[in-house]
């Protein structure tokens, strides 16, 4: 096998990582807030199973809950369903990854101090005007050093995917560094991944510039 | 009557923090509440601005009841939706200002006219811009929060309650989070305030200006009201020994 050849194949599984990545990205950004929300329900049972739910997705390993999700249904309860191996890939990272940016934007709101609630609530705000306009901009500046940490685990997370045998790019550097007894598909991998986290890291930092207008 | 507060009750788990309490405001008056600490006062402008729930009495705006208490004892607000015009006759200034950081101090003025009260940006900037420079700060109207000095906060705070156009404006210690030189700019504007006849009633722990404003002076202490009247017989003849007490304090 040639090094181009190597190169352009991996290259299909780079854009198979980046598609786990994003979709993980669009599903669990605002599932996480959700969550968040829910956490703090009025209604006692919802809080137990969301801090359940929690625990359970930071309390095992995320490789072991990507086999349940593509494994579980079968063995649980018998169904056969066609073509489950990318939907229980991204099931198992958006539900875990949701887990972890609840518990974030928890964090964020909780840090808003009461007065702010207290101004808007005098000046007529509606709860979800309040939440929209006067919490939420002010969470989003407070968490992003913690997202941008774990948008960059993520990208690294996504080789967890060999473990369903998807061929993402980790997957095709193992069996091809396997078959071709070379050592090069490895490097490939790691400048790919690196690649990838510097662009998030740019990105990242030009989002939390653009909110340094106010402290 | 701008505000009616009749046999208020307060209390927070076993502890009674207001044991009716009954004060009214009438239009164009200037009352300021004195006391220690802990006596209520901060709590009583929280439930006649609708932030914290009475367990009894009732509240009237306007002649309007917004909350009452029923005939099993229990003090009831009206719907939610009714609520907001209440809401809308009290502006209320903090002790730590509380202005959105995020927002310049435009935008932390027109936002709730325009998205409450569903005013034209125009309309509210034109208002804004009035009031900024009412304040003597209109050269500010595109800084943030974080850029302006404590004075300066509290006089935006001032500007954003009175942009909603209140009948009634309430002041929780308005000065206290201030440093004494910066607490006379936040005074001079309260007192031109009540120059215009703006009903307002003013916590405060500042024995002169409650004295040189105010139209009358109420003296909480324990959670209920130990004296009330003209600031001059209140401070220069005080009736009650909880009263000379406290004002002892002050004169030292």
């Amino acid at each position: 096998m040639t090094f181009a050849t190597m190169l352009s194949t991996m290259s299909e599984g780079m854009v198979r990582t980046l598609g786990i990545f994003i979709l993980t990205l669009i599903f669990s950004l605002p599932l996480g807030m959700v969550v968040a929300l829910l956490r703090k329900s009025r209604f006692g049972f919802i809080r137990g199973f969301i801090s359940a739910y929690i625990s359970i997705m930071r309390g095992t390993p995320l490789m072991l809950q990507l086999l349940v999700w593509y494994f579980g249904p079968f063995y649980l309860f018998g169904w056969n369903i066609g073509n489950w191996r990318f939907p229980a890939l991204i099931i198992g990272f958006v539900v875990n990854y949701a887990a972890y940016f609840a518990e974030i934007y928890r964090g964020g709101i909780e840090s808003i101090p009461v007065g702010q609630y207290e101004a808007a609530e005098v000046l007529g705000y509606t709860k979800t005007q309040t939440f929209m306009r006067i919490i939420l901009p002010q969470v989003i500046k407070i968490i992003m050093p913690s997202v941008t940490n774990e948008v960059i685990t993520l990208v690294k997370d996504t080789s967890l995917a060999f473990t369903l045998a998807y061929a993402e790019v980790f997957s095709l550097a193992k069996q091809i560094s396997a078959s071709q007894s070379s050592f090069m598909p490895f490097l490939i991998a790691g400048v790919f991944y690196f690649v990838a986290n510097y662009v998030v890291e740019f990105v990242m930092v030009r989002i939390e510039k653009s909110m340094d207008y106010y402290k | 009557m701008i505000l009616e507060m009749n046999n208020i009750e307060k209390h927070f788990g076993e502890l009674e923090v207001l044991k009716d309490i009954s004060f009214n405001v009438d239009s164009g008056e200037v009352v300021s509440i004195i006391g220690p600490s802990g006596s209520g006062k901060s709590t009583l402008l929280r439930c006649a601005t609708f932030l914290e729930t009475i367990d009894g009495g009732e509240i009237i705006y306007m002649g309007e009841k917004a909350a009452h208490t029923d005939a099993y004892g229990n003090a009831v607000y009206v719907h939610q939706n009714e609520m907001r015009k209440f809401r809308n006759y009290c502006g209320l200034v903090f002790q730590q200002f509380n202005l959105f950081p995020h927002y310049s101090i435009l935008k932390n003025i027109i936002d709730a006219p325009m998205h409450v009260q569903g005013r034209s940006k125009e309309e509210a900037e034109a208002d804004a811009m009035e009031l900024l420079s009412k304040m003597g700060i209109e050269d500010k109207a595109n800084a943030y929060p974080y850029q302006l000095s404590g004075g300066q906060q509290q006089r935006v705070a001032i500007a954003r309650a009175l942009a909603m156009k209140p009948e009634i404006l309430f002041f929780d210690e308005p000065t206290s989070a201030l440093d004494p030189e910066l607490t006379g700019e936040v005074l001079k504007v309260i007192r031109q305030l009540a120059e215009e006849k703006m009903t307002m009633v003013v916590v405060t722990h500042e024995m002169p200006f409650a004295k040189a404003v105010s139209n009358r002076v109420l003296f909480m202490a324990g959670g209920v009201v130990v004296e009330q009247g003209d600031p001059k017989d209140v401070f220069d003849n005080p009736q009650e020994e909880r009263t000379k007490q406290f004002l002892r304090v002050f004169e030292r």
